[in-house]
């Protein structure tokens, strides 16, 4: 199993397996570009209307086909009449949500349903035209990888390269549509035509992928790898090149996992290694994860019981709350009797003498912004300059700073 | 229009009409929520509901499915919420990561399983088997008085026809808390009503009505009736009362006639076999939207604001 993983990982397990990584690969970097500024638009599921929009194109073109004396199975007809109507289920979504008062998911949701019912029509209608032969189309749903050509990968490599020349070339103008349409408007930029341009290339890269993750799941290679990327930068452009790498790794493991058994469909594996991709961003992103906000709310109830006990030291108290016992002993501030040590003493005379010159610093400072940002917890040298602090010192006049708090 | 049409097209238009009702009145109250789209994320994730039930309980058998897939409808809306918090990502890529990692998480399943031996597939999956709720013993109207004949109704349609009187009475009974939550939720906080509760129940009761639906029409058209049907009734008028009534009609309209045509359009043309009633039906329901979007009267936002 694991030589079968690694024979798939080095593209040494035949043509076929190595003509679907690469295209599933391709496929990735191109999904994950296209999703950025879908994602950073707050649109993400017009492509989901888009992916089950391509159905009826689909039969509409095998039927096509069939009346004209066709094979009805070329891929280029089919993909060539799956990208009509998605374009026409884009228009009919853009069009309900400019001329009518429903919002853009009830256009979406109509759209997607609709359109993917009469797809599903139109199967039932090929089904009665040529016994037999309409083979294969239900592969369009789920995708099949299993008579995947080399001009299917080519397909899919001129198509995604297409898509994400687009996106570079567009990145300025989509970068300012996505954050703040109306100033892009008032520059002068055509907010319709970018967000048009925008959704072209989703219908490029969700046409082009169809046959191989098809059309239900295409829409997550759209969605999350953008989703995970966000998690590790606030930057748009790293944005781009993190999600096309997040992209094209899930497309690249997911058909290495796939071809180490044989019911292990390529599609749905790769989107779950996309989604394994998104957990470990979720957990793990140093500023937006799950874990870091975990970690910094332990450090603020931290500081804050540490602050507390601080103060009833000064203030000759005995420290009565358990955890904030337990905190001041582990800090080192306190013995196991609750006597404060040396190293104890010296932190509670800072932390009055800090809070006294706090209470100075608001009548000889002008500064809301930092009194705004003050949370009694960060320490005083953190916010102010050391010149500040000597004038607030100054200010506060003798007796000296350091031996007055002691006393108190 | 005698014994045939009562024997095999009665009980899929009554189940198509119970099914486009379920789905259609939650369905208003999720579409002025902003909420449409959980309609399509809760009939995705209920492919591995299904399956899952499957694995565990090793039968087809209705209840565990349904209780599968209502457990999984419960988890996707949790996970969408939980990645919405937490990730601090908004609702819609919330969804979109959720319903297709669950529904990959359902192909998988089913691939790895031996199905075989059971009609459980994708496709059985999305559109559904209206065509064969057949109801073999009637033999004419007649029927419709006759007990024996009337013990042999496909069970799709009784548990329907609950669902969608469960659905009803719920409606009504928590009418003002719904409508005043749905309009204006500051308010409804500050008299009592449980904003929360009553936001989940509603997710709630329209995984059940999906759930109910989808095990006899497929998840098409319960898409297309949690939001077509109410899009249509929300551009005719502005009251509440009247547009559950219009969604309802809008709904039990469209699938009597998408059956019909599904039916009988074919012969009518010419051809011997039908196309799939669940796709017509959805198909019908997207005209009615498209005219009631040219044409109805409450269509414009002007008319939404000016009074």
């Amino acid at each position: 199993m694991l030589s079968a993983f690694l024979d798939a990982l080095t593209l040494q397990a035949g043509y076929n397996a190595a003509l679907v990584s690469v295209g599933a690969t391709l496929l990735g970097i191109a999904g994950g570009c296209a999703g950025c500024f879908l994602f950073l638009r707050k649109r993400t599921l017009v492509s989901d209307a888009v992916a089950h929009a391509t159905l009826p194109g689909v039969c509409f073109a095998f039927i096509l086909m069939v009346f004209l004396g066709g094979d009805g199975r070329n891929l280029v007809g089919l993909l060539t009449g799956s990208a009509v109507t998605a374009g026409l289920g884009l228009l009919t979504v853009d069009w309900i949500t400019r001329k009518t008062r429903l919002s853009e998911d009830a256009a979406i949701g109509a759209v997607l349903s609709v359109f993917f019912g009469l797809g599903v029509v139109l199967l039932t209608v090929i089904q009665t035209l040529s016994h037999g032969k309409q083979a294969g189309l239900e592969g369009f749903l789920l995708g099949s990888t299993a008579g995947m050509l080399f001009q299917d990968a080519v397909i899919i490599a001129v198509g995604g390269a297409l898509s994400t020349a687009i996106i570079l070339v567009l990145r300025r103008p989509m970068t300012l549509v996505a954050f703040d349409p109306e100033y892009a408007g008032a520059t002068g930029v055509p907010v319709r035509l970018i967000d048009l341009a925008m959704m072209g290339v989703v219908m490029m890269v969700t046409v082009v992928g169809l046959k191989l993750v098809g059309l239900i799941l295409i829409v997550s290679s759209l969605i999350i790898p953008s989703v995970s990327a966000r998690f590790w930068t606030d930057r748009s452009d790293r944005l781009l090149v993190i999600a096309a790498f997040t992209g094209g790794l899930a497309g690249y493991l997911g058909t290495a996992v796939s071809a180490t058994a044989p019911n292990l469909p390529t599609g749905p594996i790769i989107v779950l290694v996309n989604f394994a991709f998104f957990s470990i961003s979720m957990l793990l992103s140093p500023k937006r994860g799950v874990l870091a906000a975990f970690l910094r709310h332990r450090k603020f109830q931290a500081d804050v019981h540490l602050h507390q006990g601080l103060t009833s030291l000064a203030r000759g108290e005995t420290i009565r709350e358990p955890l904030t016992q337990k905190m001041m002993r582990r800090a080192g501030y306190i013995r196991e009797d609750l006597v404060a040590t040396g190293k104890g003493r010296a932190a509670a005379a800072k932390t009055v003498l800090d809070e006294a010159r706090w209470a100075k610093a608001r009548q000889i400072i002008q500064d809301e912004a930092i009194f705004a940002s003050y949370d009694g917890l960060t320490p005083i040298e953190a916010v102010l300059t050391r010149d500040q602090i000597r004038d607030i010192d100054a200010a506060l006049g003798a007796p000296s700073p350091l031996s007055s708090p002691a006393e108190g | 229009m005698g014994a045939e049409f009562v024997q095999l097209s009665l009980t899929p238009i009554l189940i198509g009409v119970l099914a486009a009702i379920a789905c259609a009145i939650p369905g208003n109250f999720l579409l002025l929520r902003k909420q449409a789209l959980i309609g399509d994320a809760i009939s995705h994730v209920v492919l591995p509901g299904i399956v899952a039930a499957f694995l565990i309980t090793g039968t087809i058998s209705t209840w565990p499915m349904m209780l599968g897939a209502a457990g999984a409808a419960v988890v996707a809306v949790v996970m969408i919420e939980a990645i919405r918090r937490l990730g601090r990502i908004e609702t819609g890529a919330a969804m979109g990561v959720t319903f297709t990692t669950l529904f990959a998480a359902g192909v998988l399943l089913l691939e790895q399983t031996d199905t075989s031996s059971v009609h459980l597939d994708v496709e059985h999956a999305l559109y559904g088997n209206l065509e064969s709720l057949i109801w073999l013993s009637a033999t004419g109207w007649t029927s419709l008085w006759d007990p024996v004949a009337l013990a042999d109704l496909p069970p799709e349609l009784t548990r329907m026809a609950v669902t969608t009187l469960v659905i009803a009475l719920l409606t009504a009974v928590f009418w003002r808390a719904l409508k005043i939550s749905t309009f204006d939720e500051g308010y409804a906080n500050s008299i009592g009503i449980l904003v929360k509760t009553i936001g989940f129940g509603l997710v709630i009761v329209s995984a059940v009505a999906a759930v109910a639906a989808f095990d006899a029409v497929g998840s098409i058209i319960v898409i297309a009736m949690f939001i077509c049907p109410p899009a249509t009734a929300r551009l005719m008028t502005n009251q509440l009362e009247h547009q559950i009534l219009w969604s309802i009609f809008f709904g039990a309209g469209s699938a009597v006639a998408g059956y019909v045509l599904a039916g009988y359009g074919p012969l009518w043309l010419g051809s011997s076999n039908a196309v799939s009633a669940a796709g017509m039906i959805a198909t019908v329901s997207g005209l009615v939207l498209g005219i009631a979007c040219l044409y109805a009267p409450a269509r414009s936002r002007v008319t939404a604001s000016g009074n």
